[in-house]
């Protein structure tokens, strides 16, 4: 079906307000970190470090996921309810593929599986003192983390489609929200695993590669968005969504994407005067545009959930 | 009346004939033992608001009265309507429940389990005439039953039993269809053009088990037009498409931002401690010339 002329909606709002949107930020950020992660041992052996960082931070995000669900919850206690189905007569497990909040339940558990194991490899790996720390995995453990990725990618993204999936203004009004948040999250984490691989004595070579792949993404995310603003335009929703006040956080979000596409600074490479590019200068100077590019993406789901509310 | 597990029951509404007494709301109340909101006046006689966790019946008070004197007979100054939850043949807050909370009774309702759901809000989401909302107190959704279990013991529900004007009229949904449209059609040759039905037929989600005779456009009574009342799941296909195609460019651009090029050692006056990564591989000659002279700055 086309997009809705004139949509009009006469729709309650769910209030998910600050527990859904830092989980909407922590998904993105731990599947997209788990998915860059494979990336780099898929490219080449010298990003190993550097994808144990990916790793690293793909479990501590999602350390945070659940607990965020749970506490947004009426009922907290009951958070097992999105697995296994109490109706009297009828319990057992509960598998919803049209529901993007079940498939995406049963998501997040599977994608634990993946990222836990691949925390607990790489915490291994970096304790020992042999010569073979460095290692990357086998063929086998590869393999495994591409299937985890898949898992990663998914969960990055489909709290856009859980969105879309709906009757609220602005998200149902547009297809375009589970591409976007994946774009967004993996740009975050690209610029997220770019900061902190500066702290890993042999993690910075891998930075050049991360700010490159950190920018397509970020072109990917500014032509969702495009798509995002061109769906919504025939339903007349672009005034609720990048109206006032929400337009300050897509101007946070623009400047998110601006420091990541074009900014100067440490994790970018530089010219020097004999022009020659420099890989980086510090970890401390890094920080900045990382933090300006998840600040970005954090804004950007802000202004999408809440104006929709 | 006799009410038999395995038929299809509901409501028809005649808004044609409400008064706005708001029996219905006191009777919702006071069976299904519903505290109420405190009364909040707007600028019409509503002092409900809207549907909601308290209010599983909401008598609307639609202002249609003319700004300027009008002859006899040409002024609506009301249009009035006990709205309730449709119990939809397709129901959006039953496509997305992701705990099957949700349920299709043996009466044909759409009924929420107080002890499976989990408060996740959902439903009100997806619900596209705003009829659930999480209670406050038992922090789970809610919203009208259909007196499920006055059904069970042989009842009629509450609001239906006290409507003085037979607006609001409960019994099997077939034998309702038939007895609107006679209405509709009495109500064309009375001179009364402007009065149709909503929800009798499949065009709204399949059809509504509590469906309506209305004085005007959908819209002035808050529900969606045909062309609006769309489920949820329109955007399942598209949005998981989206994702999947940006999953894939977003993974094979990755891989290819990632290939190893030439890239020199840092300068020695900012370069820190030697790097203890294996040295990253040489690049093939085609990678070596497609490598730019210098990274934007």
């Amino acid at each position: 079906m086309s997009a809705l002329a004139e949509a009009e909606h006469f729709v309650r709002a769910p209030d998910w307000t600050w527990y859904i949107l830092f989980y909407f930020f922590l998904a993105g950020l731990s599947g997209g970190s788990y998915a860059i992660a494979t990336l780099m041992r898929l490219s080449n052996r010298a990003y190993e470090p550097a994808a144990r960082v990916g790793y690293y931070i793909s479990f501590v995000a999602l350390l945070g996921c659940p607990v965020l669900l749970t506490l947004d919850l009426g009922q907290p206690l009951r958070f097992w309810h999105m697995l296994v189905n109490t109706t009297p007569g009828d319990e057992g497990p509960i598998f919803r593929y049209w529901s993007p909040m079940s498939v995406g339940a049963w998501a997040l558990v599977v994608f634990s599986v993946f990222a836990g194991l691949s925390f607990l490899e790489v915490f291994v790996k970096d304790r020992r003192r042999s010569s073979d720390r460095a290692e990357p995995p086998s063929a086998l453990g590869k393999a495994f983390n591409v299937v985890g990725t898949v898992a990663g990618l998914f969960i990055a993204g489909y709290t856009g489609v859980l969105l879309a999936v709906s009757n609220q203004p602005v998200w149902s009004d547009t297809w375009a929200l589970g591409g976007l948040f994946l774009a967004s999250g993996l740009s975050g984490s690209a610029a997220l695993i770019g900061w902190l691989a500066h702290y890993r004595r042999d993690g910075e070579s891998s930075v050049p590669g991360l700010v490159r792949s950190e920018r397509l993404f970020q072109v990917l995310e500014v032509l969702l968005i495009a798509v995002f603003v061109v769906t919504l335009i025939p339903t007349g929703a672009l005034g609720q969504a990048f109206g006032y006040p929400w337009f300050v956080l897509w101007a946070v979000a623009a400047i998110g994407l601006i420091a990541g596409i074009f900014g100067p600074g440490s994790t970018r490479n530089e010219i020097t005067s004999g022009g020659v590019v420099a890989v980086r200068r510090s970890a401390a100077a890094a920080i900045v545009p990382a933090t300006l590019v998840l600040i970005g993406i954090l804004a950007l789901r802000a202004a999408i959930i809440f104006s929709a509310q | 009346m006799d009410i038999t597990p395995g038929q299809a029951y509901g409501f028809f509404t005649d808004t044609s004939v409400c008064i706005g007494c708001k029996a219905c709301e006191v009777a919702c109340k006071e069976w299904n033992m519903l505290d109420g909101n405190e009364p909040a006046f707007g600028d019409g006689y509503d002092n409900t608001g809207s549907l909601d966790a308290q209010n599983w019946r909401h008598v609307q008070f639609i202002d249609n009265v003319p700004d300027k004197p009008m002859t006899v007979g040409q002024g609506k100054a009301w249009l009035m309507m006990s709205d309730v939850c449709k119990h939809c043949q397709h129901a959006s807050c039953m496509e997305v429940c992701p705990t099957g909370a949700l349920i299709r009774t043996e009466f044909d309702s759409v009924y929420i389990q107080p002890d499976v759901c989990n408060g996740c809000r959902n439903c009100i989401s997806a619900c596209p005439y705003g009829v659930i909302e999480q209670d406050e107190h038992t922090k789970v959704a809610q919203k009208c039953t259909l007196c499920y279990d006055r059904l069970q013991g042989g009842l009629e529900p509450a609001c239906a039993k006290a409507c003085p004007t037979q607006s609001i009229m409960f019994g099997p949904v077939i034998e309702l269809r038939e007895k609107a449209q006679k209405r509709v059609e009495a109500l064309h040759a009375q001179g009364v053009p402007e009065a149709r039905l909503y929800g009798a037929d499949d065009d709204v989600y399949g059809g509504l088990n509590a469906f309506f005779l209305l004085m005007d456009e959908p819209e002035a009574y808050q529900l969606p037009s045909k062309a609006n009342a769309v489920l949820p799941s329109r955007n399942n296909e598209r949005g998981y498409l989206t994702l999947l195609v940006t999953g894939v460019l977003a993974a094979l651009g990755g891989l290819i931002a990632l290939r190893r090029r030439r890239e020199p050692s840092p300068e020695p006056a900012m370069a820190g401690p030697a790097p203890a990564a294996p040295a990253p591989a040489a690049p093939t000659p085609a990678e070596a010339s497609s490598a730019p002279a210098a990274e934007r700055s």
